[in-house]
C-alpha cells in the first residue's frame, strides 16, 4: 500500500545535484518523481525511482548518505478541487501531511500522482480507501 | 605479565622520588651552567648561580625557558654537549611557525625509549605482543620513540609508520598486533574504515592503543575503544623534552604518570609565572633531570592542566597530570572566550556525530564568527527537514553551553572533510588580525 522514497543529503553548492543525477544516470536509474528541500547551507532531494535497491547502493558507493521512507502515491483527479478533497480526508482523519509532492504519470490526462509523507500511513491509507481514493502499489507506480 | 617496565622506579616512595630529584637537578643546573652559555646569561641577569639552588625548594627561583628562546638559540644554542657526542635530531613540524630541533646523545636516547617502555607495559604490552607503530617516522617523535620503547620491552614491533590506512589494517589483521600506536585522529580514521570494511570489534586483535600528539577528549576516546574493542591509553610529550613518553596513562585511565626521575613538573599561573598550588590548573612546566644534549630549566609547555599527588591504584607513585584541556597554541580566542576544539568534540560525539570535523574561525564587520563543519551520518539523517534542523538546533544549543558562545553549525557531505593520518587539522582560521 505503501511505496519506497528515497532521500539524500546533499550540500548546497554548485554541482552536488549533479554529481548525484549523473551517478544515477551512469547506473541508468529512472527517475519518476523528485523534490528538493533546501536549507541555506543543505538540501534534501526525494527521490521515487523504478529500482529502490539499486538506487540506494548506487547512491551509498558514490559516497551519497540516503535513507529510506514509506510515502504514499495517490491518484488525484485532475479537476479542479481535486486535490483539496484528498487533503479534506486526510484531514478529517486527523493526519498530519509532513510534505508532498507532484510526480509524472503519463497514462490518463484526467489523472495526476502525487507523493504524500504523513505522520500515518495506516490512518492515511484507511481514511483514503474508504473515501474512494486510489492509493498506488509499487508495481502500479512502475507501469506508470 | 609484567605491570610494570621498571617497578623499582615506578612505585618509588615519594620521599625517595624527591630526593633522586633533588639530586638530580643540582647536577643539572650544574650542567646547564657549565655548558650552556645561554642559560648561564639568564641565570646570570638574576643575579643567580648553581650554589644558590641548594634543592628543588629553589626551583622557583631560576628562569622559565620558553619557545621564544628555543627560537633565539636556533639551531645550536641550547646545546649542552658538543655535536661529536650527540646522535640524533628531532623536529616538530613547525606548522606554527616556531619549528623547534632538538638533539641526543645516546644516553638521551636511551632514556625517551625507557620511558616509552614503561608506557607500553603501563597499556599491557610485553614481549608477548605485536605493537604496530602508526605514527609517522622521520623527524617526528611519535615514530621513533615508540619503536624505540617497543623494542626494550621485546614486542614485535611493525613499523607502519602513518598512511596508507588499508595496508594498516591488514597488518594489523594478518599479524594480529595486539597495540596500535598513533594520533587519536588517527585511531579514529583507522576505525572508521574497519566499520566501513564491515569488521566488528571481535574481528579486530587489539587490544590496546596508545594515542597522543594532540589533545582529545574523554568521549572520542570511548568512542574509538567501542568501535575497535580496545583500551585506549593516553601518552604526552614534546619533542623539546624527548617526544612521547614524558607522561602517560596506566589502566586506571586517570592522568598520566610523568616520569618524575627525569623530570620535575610545576603548574604556573601563565600570566604572571607564580608557581600554583597542588591541584591548581595552569600552566606545565618541566625541568629535565637527566638530559645531556638539551637540558632544559623550567621549559614553558604552554599546555594547560593539573597535577595530582594523590596515590594511585595502579602502583605507581609518579605524579599524574590531568587530561590536557588544550595547548594554549590550539586555543583559540573567539569573541573574548577561549575556546578549546577538544571542547567542541566532546558536543559533538555526545550527541552522536562523528569526531571528523573543522572548525572555521573568521571576522565579519569586526566580529569574530565560529562555524563547525560537521559531516552527515546515514545514522542522523533522516528524509525530514525539520528533524534535522532541530538537531542543528540542539548541537548549536549543546556548543553554546559548553563554550557559553553562540556558534554556526553546518552539515556537510559525509567524507568531505580530510582525514588526517597524524595531526588533525581541526582549526582553519581565517582572521586577518
Amino acid at each position: 500500500m505503501s511505496v519506497k522514497q528515497i532521500s539524500v543529503f546533499l550540500e548546497n553548492r554548485p554541482g552536488c545535484l549533479h554529481e548525484m543525477t549523473k551517478a544515477l544516470a551512469e547506473a541508468n536509474i529512472d527517475l519518476r518523481g523528485l523534490s528538493l528541500a533546501e536549507t541555506s547551507d543543505f538540501g534534501i532531494v526525494r527521490l521515487i525511482v523504478d529500482d529502490v535497491t539499486g538506487t540506494a547502493s548506487t547512491l551509498r558507493e558514490a559516497g551519497f548518505v540516503a535513507s529510506m521512507t514509506d510515502v504514499l502515491a495517490v491518484e488525484v483527479p485532475n479537476v479542479p478541487g481535486g486535490l483539496n478533497r484528498v487533503l479534506e480526508v486526510l484531514n478529517a482523519a486527523g493526519v498530519n501531511v509532513e510534505y508532498m509532492y507532484a510526480i509524472l504519470g503519463n497514462k490518463k490526462s484526467d489523472t495526476a500522482y502525487m507523493i504524500f509523507r504523513v505522520n500515518d500511513n495506516a490512518k492515511a491509507s484507511g481514511a483514503l480507501k474508504v473515501a474512494g481514493v486510489k492509493i498506488m502499489e509499487p508495481e502500479e507506480l512502475s507501469a506508470l | 605479565m609484567k605491570k610494570y617496565y621498571q617497578p623499582e622506579i615506578e612505585t618509588m616512595p615519594r620521599e625517595q622520588i624527591r630526593k633522586l630529584q633533588n639530586e638530580r637537578l643540582l647536577k643539572q643546573v650544574r650542567h646547564a651552567w657549565d655548558d650552556v652559555p645561554y642559560y648561564r646569561r639568564k641565570m646570570q641577569e638574576k643575579g643567580l648561580t648553581p650554589d644558590d639552588i641548594k634543592s628543588m625548594d629553589d626551583l622557583h627561583k631560576l628562569p622559565f625557558l620558553t619557545k621564544a628562546d628555543l627560537r633565539e638559540a636556533y639551531p645550536y644554542g641550547l646545546m649542552g654537549k658538543p655535536l661529536k657526542d650527540c646522535v640524533r635530531i628531532q623536529s616538530t613540524s613547525g606548522t606554527t611557525g616556531q619549528r623547534v630541533v632538538a638533539f641526543y646523545t645516546q644516553h638521551d636516547i636511551h632514556l625517551w625509549e625507557t620511558m616509552c617502555a614503561r608506557a607500553i607495559v603501563a597499556a599491557g604490552g610485553s614481549n608477548e605482543s605485536v605493537v604496530q607503530v602508526s605514527y609517522g617516522y622521520g623527524l617526528f617523535t611519535g615514530g621513533p620513540g615508540l619503536n624505540g620503547g617497543s623494542h626494550l620491552v621485546g614486542s614485535l614491533t611493525i613499523p607502519t609508520s602513518s598512511g596508507n590506512t588499508d595496508r594498516q589494517i591488514m597488518f594489523i589483521k594478518d599479524l594480529s598486533a595486539t597495540i596500535l600506536c598513533c594520533t587519536p585522529s588517527y585511531a579514529a580514521f583507522i576505525g572508521e574504515r574497519m566499520k566501513e570494511m564491515g569488521m566488528s570489534p571481535d574481528d579486530i586483535p587489539l587490544k590496546a592503543g596508545i594515542f597522543g600528539a594532540e589533545a582529545w577528549s574523554e568521549s572520542m576516546r570511548r568512542d574509538i575503544e567501542a568501535t575497535m574493542g580496545i583500551k585506549a591509553y593516553d601518552i604526552y610529550g614534546l619533542t623539546e623534552l624527548c617526544g612521547p613518553g614524558v607522561s602517560f596513562e596506566c589502566e586506571d585511565q586517570h592522568g598520566m604518570h610523568i616520569n618524575e626521575d627525569y623530570f620535575i613538573p610545576e603548574i604556573i599561573d601563565p600570566e604572571t609565572g607564580e608557581v600554583l598550588p597542588e591541584g591548581s590548573t595552569g600552566e606545565l612546566v618541566f625541568t629535565t633531570l637527566e638530559k645531556e644534549a638539551f637540558p632544559l630549566i623550567r621549559y614553558r609547555t604552554r599546555d594547560i592542566t593539573s597535577l595530582s599527588y594523590e596515590p594511585c591504584p595502579c602502583g605507581r607513585t609518579h605524579v599524574r597530570m590531568s587530561r590536557l584541556k588544550g595547548r594554549t597554541d590550539d586555543m583559540l580566542i573567539i569573541r573574548g572566550v577561549n575556546v578549546f576544539p577538544s571542547q567542541i568534540e566532546t558536543v559533538l560525539i555526545n550527541q552522536g556525530y562523528p569526531a571528523n570535523y573543522q572548525i572555521l574561525v573568521d571576522r565579519v564587520n569586526n566580529t569574530d564568527t565560529l562555524d563547525v563543519h560537521v559531516e552527515m551520518t546515514p545514522e542522523m539523517f533522516t528524509d525530514n527537514l525539520g528533524v534535522i534542523n532541530q538537531r542543528q538546533a540542539k548541537l548549536v544549543e549543546g556548543l553554546r553551553s559548553m563554550l557559553g558562545l553562540t556558534a554556526k553549525v553546518t552539515l556537510v557531505a559525509p567524507k568531505s572533510i580530510t582525514r588526517s593520518e597524524g595531526k588533525a587539522v581541526r582549526v582553519i582560521d581565517n582572521r586577518k588580525i
